[in-house]
Protein backbone atom coordinates (compact mmCIF):
# COMPACT_ATOMS: atom_id res chain seq x y z
CA UNK A 1 0.00 0.00 0.00
CA UNK A 2 2.69 2.99 1.23
CA UNK A 3 4.12 2.00 -2.36
CA UNK A 4 0.78 2.84 -4.26
CA UNK A 5 0.95 5.89 -2.25
CA UNK A 6 4.36 6.92 -3.30
CA UNK A 7 3.48 6.13 -7.16
CA UNK A 8 0.86 8.62 -6.75
CA UNK A 9 2.55 11.31 -5.06
CA UNK A 10 4.97 11.23 -7.48
CA UNK A 11 2.76 11.36 -10.39
CA UNK A 12 1.25 14.29 -8.99
CA UNK A 13 4.74 15.89 -8.79
CA UNK A 14 4.75 14.74 -11.93
CA UNK A 15 1.85 17.04 -13.17
CA UNK A 16 3.60 20.13 -11.64
CA UNK A 17 7.01 19.14 -13.77
CA UNK A 18 5.12 18.70 -16.90
CA UNK A 19 3.42 22.29 -16.53
CA UNK A 20 7.11 23.27 -16.21
CA UNK A 21 7.91 21.81 -19.30
CA UNK A 22 5.19 23.23 -21.30
CA UNK A 23 6.42 26.62 -22.46
CA UNK A 24 9.97 24.96 -23.12
CA UNK A 25 8.59 22.09 -25.07
CA UNK A 26 6.42 24.86 -26.84
CA UNK A 27 9.76 27.12 -27.58
CA UNK A 28 11.49 24.40 -29.42
CA UNK A 29 9.02 22.68 -30.62
CA UNK A 30 7.92 25.85 -33.13
CA UNK A 31 10.89 28.67 -33.47
CA UNK A 32 13.58 25.46 -32.38
CA UNK A 33 14.73 27.69 -29.34
CA UNK A 34 16.34 26.46 -26.19
CA UNK A 35 15.54 28.65 -23.92
CA UNK A 36 17.98 28.97 -21.04
CA UNK A 37 15.96 31.52 -19.19
CA UNK A 38 13.02 29.19 -18.58
CA UNK A 39 13.21 28.31 -15.41
CA UNK A 40 14.30 31.53 -13.94
CA UNK A 41 11.52 32.95 -16.03
CA UNK A 42 9.36 30.36 -14.01
CA UNK A 43 10.42 32.13 -10.74
CA UNK A 44 9.97 35.59 -12.58
CA UNK A 45 6.55 34.71 -13.20
CA UNK A 46 5.92 33.94 -9.20
CA UNK A 47 7.62 37.30 -8.30
CA UNK A 48 4.81 39.39 -10.86
CA UNK A 49 2.19 36.71 -8.93
CA UNK A 50 3.77 38.06 -5.41
CA UNK A 51 3.42 41.68 -6.89
CA UNK A 52 -0.01 41.47 -8.10
CA UNK A 53 -1.33 39.29 -4.69
CA UNK A 54 0.68 42.36 -2.76
CA UNK A 55 -1.21 45.06 -4.60
CA UNK A 56 -4.53 44.05 -5.42
CA UNK A 57 -5.02 41.26 -2.23
CA UNK A 58 -6.28 38.76 -4.32
CA UNK A 59 -6.17 35.75 -3.40
CA UNK A 60 -3.01 34.25 -6.33
CA UNK A 61 -6.05 31.95 -8.11
CA UNK A 62 -8.34 34.74 -8.27
CA UNK A 63 -4.77 37.12 -9.58
CA UNK A 64 -4.65 34.76 -12.31
CA UNK A 65 -6.51 37.10 -14.02
CA UNK A 66 -3.90 39.45 -13.97
CA UNK A 67 -0.67 37.46 -13.80
CA UNK A 68 -1.79 35.59 -16.98
CA UNK A 69 -2.43 38.25 -19.08
CA UNK A 70 0.72 39.98 -18.04
CA UNK A 71 3.05 37.42 -18.60
CA UNK A 72 1.50 37.16 -22.17
CA UNK A 73 2.44 40.65 -23.41
CA UNK A 74 5.70 40.02 -21.63
CA UNK A 75 6.25 36.83 -23.80
CA UNK A 76 4.76 38.45 -26.82
CA UNK A 77 7.29 41.31 -26.19
CA UNK A 78 10.27 39.32 -25.35
CA UNK A 79 10.09 37.35 -28.70
CA UNK A 80 9.23 40.41 -30.51
CA UNK A 81 11.79 42.33 -29.26
CA UNK A 82 14.64 40.55 -28.94
CA UNK A 83 14.77 36.69 -29.30
CA UNK A 84 13.24 36.39 -32.99
CA UNK A 85 16.04 38.65 -33.27
CA UNK A 86 18.37 35.79 -32.74
CA UNK A 87 17.11 33.35 -34.58
CA UNK A 88 18.59 33.67 -37.57
CA UNK A 89 22.33 33.30 -37.20
CA UNK A 90 21.96 29.28 -35.70
CA UNK A 91 22.06 27.69 -32.29
CA UNK A 92 24.39 29.53 -30.50
CA UNK A 93 22.73 32.96 -30.32
CA UNK A 94 19.40 32.09 -29.23
CA UNK A 95 21.77 30.13 -26.05
CA UNK A 96 23.69 33.26 -25.72
CA UNK A 97 21.17 35.58 -25.22
CA UNK A 98 18.46 33.45 -23.05
CA UNK A 99 21.47 32.57 -20.57
CA UNK A 100 22.33 36.55 -20.35
CA UNK A 101 18.43 36.65 -19.67
CA UNK A 102 18.95 34.30 -16.92
CA UNK A 103 21.67 36.08 -15.52
CA UNK A 104 19.56 39.35 -15.84
CA UNK A 105 16.70 38.15 -14.33
CA UNK A 106 18.65 35.88 -11.29
CA UNK A 107 20.43 39.12 -10.47
CA UNK A 108 17.72 41.59 -10.81
CA UNK A 109 15.42 39.91 -8.61
CA UNK A 110 17.86 39.49 -5.56
CA UNK A 111 18.52 43.08 -6.14
CA UNK A 112 14.68 44.28 -6.02
CA UNK A 113 13.94 41.57 -3.26
CA UNK A 114 17.31 39.92 -2.10
CA UNK A 115 17.49 36.40 -1.16
CA UNK A 116 14.88 35.80 1.21
CA UNK A 117 12.18 33.36 0.32
CA UNK A 118 8.52 33.61 -0.27
CA UNK A 119 5.76 32.00 -1.21
CA UNK A 120 2.05 32.94 -1.94
CA UNK A 121 -0.78 31.55 0.17
CA UNK A 122 -3.67 29.80 -0.30
CA UNK A 123 -4.93 29.43 2.78
CA UNK A 124 -6.97 25.71 3.78
CA UNK A 125 -6.86 24.30 0.87
CA UNK A 126 -3.17 23.94 0.87
CA UNK A 127 -3.38 21.28 3.21
CA UNK A 128 -6.93 19.53 2.69
CA UNK A 129 -6.73 16.10 1.48
CA UNK A 130 -8.68 13.28 0.64
CA UNK A 131 -8.96 9.92 1.72
CA UNK A 132 -8.79 7.22 -0.23
CA UNK A 133 -10.19 3.83 0.38
CA UNK A 134 -6.70 1.77 1.83
CA UNK A 135 -6.04 4.79 4.16
CA UNK A 136 -4.48 6.43 1.13
CA UNK A 137 -4.24 10.67 1.67
CA UNK A 138 -4.24 12.37 -1.21
CA UNK A 139 -3.53 16.38 -1.07
CA UNK A 140 -6.43 18.26 -2.75
CA UNK A 141 -3.74 20.96 -4.04
CA UNK A 142 -1.58 18.68 -5.99
CA UNK A 143 -4.83 17.07 -7.44
CA UNK A 144 -5.82 20.51 -9.01
CA UNK A 145 -2.08 20.92 -10.08
CA UNK A 146 -2.38 17.87 -11.85
CA UNK A 147 -5.49 18.16 -13.07
CA UNK A 148 -4.61 21.78 -14.20
CA UNK A 149 -1.62 20.28 -16.22
CA UNK A 150 -4.02 17.85 -17.91
CA UNK A 151 -6.34 20.60 -18.93
CA UNK A 152 -3.77 22.39 -20.23
CA UNK A 153 -1.81 19.92 -22.32
CA UNK A 154 -5.44 18.80 -23.57
CA UNK A 155 -6.68 22.22 -24.24
CA UNK A 156 -3.13 23.08 -26.37
CA UNK A 157 -3.75 19.91 -28.42
CA UNK A 158 -6.75 20.84 -29.51
CA UNK A 159 -5.12 24.73 -30.12
CA UNK A 160 -2.71 22.76 -32.53
CA UNK A 161 -5.06 19.81 -34.29
CA UNK A 162 -8.22 22.20 -34.52
CA UNK A 163 -7.40 25.46 -35.06
CA UNK A 164 -6.27 27.25 -38.11
CA UNK A 165 -3.56 29.18 -35.47
CA UNK A 166 -2.57 25.75 -34.49
CA UNK A 167 -1.81 24.49 -38.23
CA UNK A 168 -0.27 27.59 -38.87
CA UNK A 169 1.89 27.17 -35.92
CA UNK A 170 2.74 23.96 -37.12
CA UNK A 171 3.62 24.78 -40.19
CA UNK A 172 6.02 27.48 -39.63
CA UNK A 173 7.76 24.70 -37.39
CA UNK A 174 8.15 22.52 -40.33
CA UNK A 175 9.67 25.27 -42.49
CA UNK A 176 9.19 29.04 -41.72
CA UNK A 177 10.07 30.56 -45.13
CA UNK A 178 7.37 28.58 -46.99
CA UNK A 179 4.86 29.37 -44.42
CA UNK A 180 5.81 33.20 -45.39
CA UNK A 181 4.86 32.49 -48.65
CA UNK A 182 1.27 31.61 -47.70
CA UNK A 183 1.04 35.09 -45.45
CA UNK A 184 2.14 33.77 -42.20
CA UNK A 185 3.70 36.37 -40.39
CA UNK A 186 6.81 34.18 -39.12
CA UNK A 187 7.92 37.03 -36.70
CA UNK A 188 3.74 38.00 -35.16
CA UNK A 189 3.82 33.63 -34.91
CA UNK A 190 6.86 33.06 -33.19
CA UNK A 191 5.92 36.22 -30.54
CA UNK A 192 2.09 34.51 -29.89
CA UNK A 193 4.11 31.26 -29.25
CA UNK A 194 6.21 32.54 -26.95
CA UNK A 195 3.45 34.69 -25.26
CA UNK A 196 1.38 31.42 -24.95
CA UNK A 197 4.15 29.37 -23.69
CA UNK A 198 4.55 32.41 -20.68
CA UNK A 199 1.06 32.36 -19.79
CA UNK A 200 1.17 28.15 -19.40
CA UNK A 201 4.93 29.42 -17.52
CA UNK A 202 2.92 31.65 -15.26
CA UNK A 203 0.08 29.12 -14.56
CA UNK A 204 2.87 26.86 -13.55
CA UNK A 205 4.84 29.39 -11.32
CA UNK A 206 1.90 30.16 -9.35
CA UNK A 207 1.33 27.07 -8.69
CA UNK A 208 4.46 25.85 -7.54
CA UNK A 209 5.07 28.77 -5.32
CA UNK A 210 1.74 27.81 -3.73
CA UNK A 211 3.22 24.64 -2.99
CA UNK A 212 7.00 25.10 -2.48
CA UNK A 213 9.18 28.65 -1.60
CA UNK A 214 11.15 30.29 -3.72
CA UNK A 215 13.75 32.82 -3.93
CA UNK A 216 15.52 34.23 -7.30
CA UNK A 217 18.29 31.38 -7.10
CA UNK A 218 15.74 29.03 -7.49
CA UNK A 219 15.54 29.14 -11.50
CA UNK A 220 18.02 27.10 -13.15
CA UNK A 221 17.07 23.37 -11.10
CA UNK A 222 13.37 23.96 -12.18
CA UNK A 223 14.98 24.37 -15.75
CA UNK A 224 16.79 21.19 -15.94
CA UNK A 225 13.36 19.59 -14.55
CA UNK A 226 12.38 21.17 -17.28
CA UNK A 227 14.56 19.95 -19.79
CA UNK A 228 14.78 15.95 -18.55
CA UNK A 229 10.45 16.29 -18.56
CA UNK A 230 10.83 17.51 -22.40
CA UNK A 231 13.43 15.10 -22.89
CA UNK A 232 12.02 11.93 -21.52
CA UNK A 233 8.75 12.67 -23.25
CA UNK A 234 9.97 12.86 -26.79
CA UNK A 235 11.17 16.50 -28.50
CA UNK A 236 7.84 18.21 -29.65
CA UNK A 237 5.39 16.03 -27.95
CA UNK A 238 2.94 17.55 -25.61
CA UNK A 239 1.28 14.27 -24.04
CA UNK A 240 5.07 12.92 -24.01
CA UNK A 241 5.82 16.10 -22.13
CA UNK A 242 3.64 15.63 -19.31
CA UNK A 243 4.56 11.41 -19.18
CA UNK A 244 8.41 12.62 -18.96
CA UNK A 245 6.68 14.73 -15.89
CA UNK A 246 5.48 11.63 -14.49
CA UNK A 247 8.75 9.50 -14.81
CA UNK A 248 10.32 12.18 -13.08
CA UNK A 249 8.03 12.83 -10.24
CA UNK A 250 8.01 8.96 -9.81
CA UNK A 251 11.10 8.49 -9.70
CA UNK A 252 12.06 11.42 -6.96
CA UNK A 253 9.19 9.87 -4.81
CA UNK A 254 10.58 6.58 -5.18
CA UNK A 255 13.97 7.83 -4.19
CA UNK A 256 12.93 10.03 -1.42
CA UNK A 257 11.06 6.91 0.02
CA UNK A 258 14.40 5.10 0.00
CA UNK A 259 16.62 7.86 1.57
CA UNK A 260 15.56 11.65 1.72
CA UNK A 261 19.06 12.44 0.03
CA UNK A 262 17.89 10.44 -3.41
CA UNK A 263 15.25 12.45 -4.52
CA UNK A 264 16.32 15.12 -6.38
CA UNK A 265 19.42 12.13 -7.93
CA UNK A 266 16.93 9.59 -8.57
CA UNK A 267 15.01 12.11 -10.99
CA UNK A 268 18.31 12.57 -12.47
CA UNK A 269 19.69 8.84 -12.95
CA UNK A 270 16.27 7.88 -14.44
CA UNK A 271 16.38 10.27 -16.75
CA UNK A 272 20.30 9.06 -17.17
CA UNK A 273 18.44 6.15 -17.90
CA UNK A 274 15.84 6.55 -20.08
CA UNK A 275 18.35 8.40 -22.45
CA UNK A 276 20.55 5.57 -22.77
CA UNK A 277 17.24 3.36 -23.48
CA UNK A 278 15.52 5.85 -25.67
CA UNK A 279 17.85 8.34 -26.66
CA UNK A 280 14.87 10.42 -28.43
CA UNK A 281 12.57 9.81 -25.67
CA UNK A 282 9.38 7.71 -24.64
CA UNK A 283 7.36 9.37 -27.48
CA UNK A 284 9.40 11.43 -30.13
CA UNK A 285 7.05 13.20 -33.08
CA UNK A 286 7.28 10.57 -35.95
CA UNK A 287 7.91 11.89 -38.96
CA UNK A 288 8.45 11.25 -42.71
CA UNK B 1 -0.90 49.04 -67.65
CA UNK B 2 1.21 46.15 -66.72
CA UNK B 3 0.02 44.22 -63.59
CA UNK B 4 3.85 43.26 -62.85
CA UNK B 5 6.92 44.97 -64.15
CA UNK B 6 10.80 44.67 -62.84
CA UNK B 7 12.98 47.67 -64.04
CA UNK B 8 16.56 46.73 -63.94
CA UNK B 9 15.92 44.55 -60.93
CA UNK B 10 19.12 43.58 -59.69
CA UNK B 11 19.59 40.60 -57.18
CA UNK B 12 22.32 39.56 -54.37
CA UNK B 13 22.77 36.30 -52.48
CA UNK B 14 25.46 37.93 -49.99
CA UNK B 15 28.24 39.51 -52.24
CA UNK B 16 26.98 37.26 -54.99
CA UNK B 17 24.80 39.05 -58.05
CA UNK B 18 22.67 36.34 -59.24
CA UNK B 19 20.21 38.85 -61.40
CA UNK B 20 21.86 42.12 -63.53
CA UNK B 21 19.26 44.60 -64.55
CA UNK B 22 16.43 42.68 -65.53
CA UNK B 23 13.15 44.05 -67.19
CA UNK B 24 9.90 41.40 -67.63
CA UNK B 25 6.26 42.95 -68.00
CA UNK B 26 3.69 41.06 -67.05
CA UNK B 27 -0.32 42.15 -68.31
CA UNK B 28 -3.05 41.21 -66.45
CA UNK B 29 -4.86 37.79 -67.65
CA UNK B 30 -1.08 36.86 -69.12
CA UNK B 31 0.69 33.49 -69.05
CA UNK B 32 4.22 34.00 -69.58
CA UNK B 33 7.48 31.62 -68.98
CA UNK B 34 11.02 32.12 -68.09
CA UNK B 35 13.48 29.79 -69.33
CA UNK B 36 16.96 28.97 -68.89
CA UNK B 37 19.63 26.66 -67.49
CA UNK B 38 20.62 25.75 -64.56
CA UNK B 39 21.47 28.98 -62.50
CA UNK B 40 20.09 31.06 -64.89
CA UNK B 41 18.46 33.17 -62.05
CA UNK B 42 15.21 31.71 -63.14
CA UNK B 43 14.40 30.91 -59.48
CA UNK B 44 15.76 34.10 -58.06
CA UNK B 45 13.66 36.21 -60.35
CA UNK B 46 10.33 34.33 -59.13
CA UNK B 47 11.86 35.03 -55.21
CA UNK B 48 12.33 38.36 -55.60
CA UNK B 49 8.81 38.83 -57.07
CA UNK B 50 8.04 36.68 -54.31
CA UNK B 51 9.45 38.88 -51.63
CA UNK B 52 12.15 36.22 -50.24
CA UNK B 53 14.76 38.04 -51.63
CA UNK B 54 15.23 41.84 -50.43
CA UNK B 55 15.58 44.21 -53.30
CA UNK B 56 14.93 48.20 -53.48
CA UNK B 57 11.72 49.01 -53.77
CA UNK B 58 11.46 50.61 -57.43
CA UNK B 59 12.69 47.57 -58.76
CA UNK B 60 9.46 45.57 -59.01
CA UNK B 61 6.37 46.88 -59.15
CA UNK B 62 3.20 45.06 -58.66
CA UNK B 63 -0.40 46.58 -59.27
CA UNK B 64 1.37 50.43 -59.65
CA UNK B 65 3.07 50.28 -56.27
CA UNK B 66 6.31 49.34 -56.10
CA UNK B 67 6.71 46.20 -53.65
CA UNK B 68 11.01 45.24 -53.74
CA UNK B 69 11.08 45.54 -49.83
CA UNK B 70 7.52 44.11 -48.67
CA UNK B 71 7.73 40.57 -47.15
CA UNK B 72 6.56 37.38 -48.30
CA UNK B 73 3.19 37.38 -46.04
CA UNK B 74 2.68 40.62 -46.80
CA UNK B 75 2.80 40.25 -50.69
CA UNK B 76 0.07 37.51 -50.60
CA UNK B 77 -2.25 39.45 -48.95
CA UNK B 78 -1.93 41.72 -52.39
CA UNK B 79 -2.42 38.31 -53.97
CA UNK B 80 0.78 37.45 -55.18
CA UNK B 81 1.60 33.60 -54.39
CA UNK B 82 3.96 31.08 -55.34
CA UNK B 83 4.23 27.15 -55.86
CA UNK B 84 7.91 26.74 -54.86
CA UNK B 85 10.66 24.63 -56.13
CA UNK B 86 10.45 21.11 -54.93
CA UNK B 87 6.74 22.08 -53.88
CA UNK B 88 7.63 22.06 -50.03
CA UNK B 89 4.64 21.28 -48.42
CA UNK B 90 4.14 21.16 -44.66
CA UNK B 91 5.63 17.72 -43.97
CA UNK B 92 3.81 17.45 -40.28
CA UNK B 93 0.39 18.36 -41.37
CA UNK B 94 -2.46 16.43 -44.12
CA UNK B 95 -3.17 17.11 -47.34
CA UNK B 96 -6.04 19.03 -46.63
CA UNK B 97 -4.30 21.02 -43.47
CA UNK B 98 -1.96 22.06 -46.47
CA UNK B 99 -3.90 23.02 -48.56
CA UNK B 100 -6.31 24.91 -45.49
CA UNK B 101 -3.62 26.82 -44.97
CA UNK B 102 -3.38 27.93 -48.46
CA UNK B 103 -6.51 30.18 -47.22
CA UNK B 104 -4.57 31.73 -43.79
CA UNK B 105 -5.06 35.19 -45.58
CA UNK B 106 -8.74 34.56 -46.34
CA UNK B 107 -8.56 36.57 -49.98
CA UNK B 108 -11.73 36.76 -51.29
CA UNK B 109 -11.94 34.64 -54.65
CA UNK B 110 -12.90 32.26 -57.22
CA UNK B 111 -11.12 29.41 -55.34
CA UNK B 112 -12.02 27.17 -52.12
CA UNK B 113 -11.54 23.41 -51.14
CA UNK B 114 -14.24 22.61 -53.23
CA UNK B 115 -12.89 23.77 -56.07
CA UNK B 116 -9.43 22.58 -55.29
CA UNK B 117 -10.75 18.77 -54.95
CA UNK B 118 -12.52 19.52 -58.39
CA UNK B 119 -9.53 20.86 -60.36
CA UNK B 120 -7.15 17.84 -58.80
CA UNK B 121 -9.96 15.04 -57.71
CA UNK B 122 -7.20 12.84 -56.57
CA UNK B 123 -6.52 15.07 -53.81
CA UNK B 124 -10.06 14.43 -52.17
CA UNK B 125 -9.08 10.85 -51.57
CA UNK B 126 -6.29 11.43 -49.95
CA UNK B 127 -6.54 14.22 -48.13
CA UNK B 128 -6.44 12.83 -44.76
CA UNK B 129 -2.53 11.85 -45.68
CA UNK B 130 -0.05 12.99 -44.16
CA UNK B 131 1.57 15.27 -46.85
CA UNK B 132 4.99 13.06 -47.52
CA UNK B 133 2.76 9.99 -47.99
CA UNK B 134 2.14 11.29 -51.58
CA UNK B 135 3.52 10.92 -55.10
CA UNK B 136 5.65 13.55 -56.52
CA UNK B 137 2.96 14.50 -59.10
CA UNK B 138 0.58 14.16 -55.97
CA UNK B 139 2.58 16.50 -53.94
CA UNK B 140 2.89 19.13 -56.81
CA UNK B 141 -0.97 19.10 -57.26
CA UNK B 142 -1.45 19.46 -53.75
CA UNK B 143 1.39 22.69 -53.88
CA UNK B 144 -0.41 24.23 -56.54
CA UNK B 145 -3.76 24.26 -55.18
CA UNK B 146 -2.38 25.49 -51.45
CA UNK B 147 -1.14 28.31 -53.39
CA UNK B 148 -4.56 28.76 -55.49
CA UNK B 149 -6.07 28.90 -51.87
CA UNK B 150 -4.25 31.87 -51.43
CA UNK B 151 -6.63 33.38 -54.30
CA UNK B 152 -3.76 34.82 -56.33
CA UNK B 153 -3.91 37.94 -59.24
CA UNK B 154 -0.26 36.78 -59.59
CA UNK B 155 0.78 33.11 -59.57
CA UNK B 156 4.32 32.15 -59.46
CA UNK B 157 5.42 28.25 -60.41
CA UNK B 158 8.76 27.26 -60.15
CA UNK B 159 9.24 24.14 -61.96
CA UNK B 160 6.52 22.37 -62.14
CA UNK B 161 7.93 19.40 -63.41
CA UNK B 162 11.11 18.89 -61.37
CA UNK B 163 11.05 15.23 -61.15
CA UNK B 164 8.25 14.16 -62.41
CA UNK B 165 7.13 11.75 -65.02
CA UNK B 166 6.29 13.58 -68.80
CA UNK B 167 2.53 12.01 -68.20
CA UNK B 168 1.93 13.60 -64.66
CA UNK B 169 3.86 16.82 -66.09
CA UNK B 170 1.10 16.79 -68.81
CA UNK B 171 -1.25 16.28 -66.38
CA UNK B 172 -0.02 19.42 -64.13
CA UNK B 173 0.07 21.42 -67.56
CA UNK B 174 -3.67 20.67 -68.48
CA UNK B 175 -4.98 22.25 -64.96
CA UNK B 176 -3.25 25.02 -65.62
CA UNK B 177 -5.57 26.30 -68.40
CA UNK B 178 -8.69 25.73 -65.51
CA UNK B 179 -6.37 28.45 -63.44
CA UNK B 180 -5.93 31.20 -65.81
CA UNK B 181 -9.35 31.35 -67.22
CA UNK B 182 -10.17 32.54 -63.75
CA UNK B 183 -8.33 35.67 -64.65
CA UNK B 184 -5.04 34.58 -62.83
CA UNK B 185 -1.87 36.38 -64.06
CA UNK B 186 0.77 33.40 -63.75
CA UNK B 187 4.40 32.94 -64.89
CA UNK B 188 6.12 29.62 -64.93
CA UNK B 189 9.56 28.85 -64.68
CA UNK B 190 10.47 26.25 -66.57
CA UNK B 191 14.25 24.47 -67.81
CA UNK B 192 11.64 22.13 -70.19
CA UNK B 193 11.54 24.75 -72.95
CA UNK B 194 8.76 23.10 -75.00
CA UNK B 195 6.38 22.67 -72.58
CA UNK B 196 6.73 26.28 -71.24
CA UNK B 197 6.75 28.02 -74.91
CA UNK B 198 3.53 25.57 -75.25
CA UNK B 199 1.68 26.85 -71.63
CA UNK B 200 2.53 30.71 -72.53
CA UNK B 201 1.96 32.97 -74.43
CA UNK B 202 5.57 35.13 -74.31
CA UNK B 203 8.84 34.02 -72.60
CA UNK B 204 12.04 35.48 -71.47
CA UNK B 205 15.00 33.04 -71.64
CA UNK B 206 17.71 33.86 -68.97
CA UNK B 207 21.06 33.05 -69.05
CA UNK B 208 23.47 33.99 -66.42
CA UNK B 209 21.59 36.82 -64.51
CA UNK B 210 20.52 38.76 -67.26
CA UNK B 211 17.87 38.46 -70.54
CA UNK B 212 19.06 36.85 -73.26
CA UNK B 213 16.04 36.56 -75.24
CA UNK B 214 12.40 37.37 -75.36
CA UNK B 215 10.06 36.29 -77.99
CA UNK B 216 6.32 35.83 -78.31
CA UNK B 217 5.30 32.23 -78.94
CA UNK B 218 4.41 32.38 -82.39
CA UNK B 219 7.62 34.32 -83.31
CA UNK B 220 10.60 32.84 -82.13
CA UNK B 221 13.12 30.95 -83.87
CA UNK B 222 14.24 27.94 -82.50
CA UNK B 223 18.15 28.75 -82.51
CA UNK B 224 18.03 31.57 -81.09
CA UNK B 225 16.66 29.87 -78.31
CA UNK B 226 19.33 27.44 -78.24
CA UNK B 227 21.62 30.18 -78.36
CA UNK B 228 20.20 32.35 -75.74
CA UNK B 229 20.14 29.17 -73.53
CA UNK B 230 23.54 27.98 -73.47
CA UNK B 231 25.03 31.33 -74.39
CA UNK B 232 26.83 30.18 -77.57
Amino acid sequence: MEWINILVQGCLLGGLYGLFAIGLSLSFGIMRLVNIAHGDLIVLSAYVALIVVEFTGLDPISGLLVILPTMFLFGYALQRGLLNFTLEGGLLPPLLVTFGISVIIQNGLLLGFGAYTHRLKLGAIETQSIVFPGDMAVGVFPLITFGVAVLSIGGLQLLFYKTTLGRAFRAVSDDADTAELLGINKRHLFALAMAIAMAFTALAAVLFAIRTNFDPGAGPIRLILAFEAVIIGGLGNMWGTLVGGIVLGIAQAVGAALSPTWQILAGHLAFIVILIIRPSGLFPRTRD
Amino acid sequence: MSLLSTQGLSAFYGDFQALFGIDVSVEEGETIAIIGANGAGKSTFLRAVAGALATRPEMVEYDGQPIGQRTPHELVRLGIAMVPEGRRLFPSLTVEENLALGGYCSRPGPWSLERVYALFPALKELRNLPAPSLSGGQQQMAAIGRALMCNPRLLLCDELSLGLAPVVIQNIYDCLGAITAEGTTVIIVEQDINRAIEASSRFYCFQEGRIGLTATKEGFDREAITAAYFGL
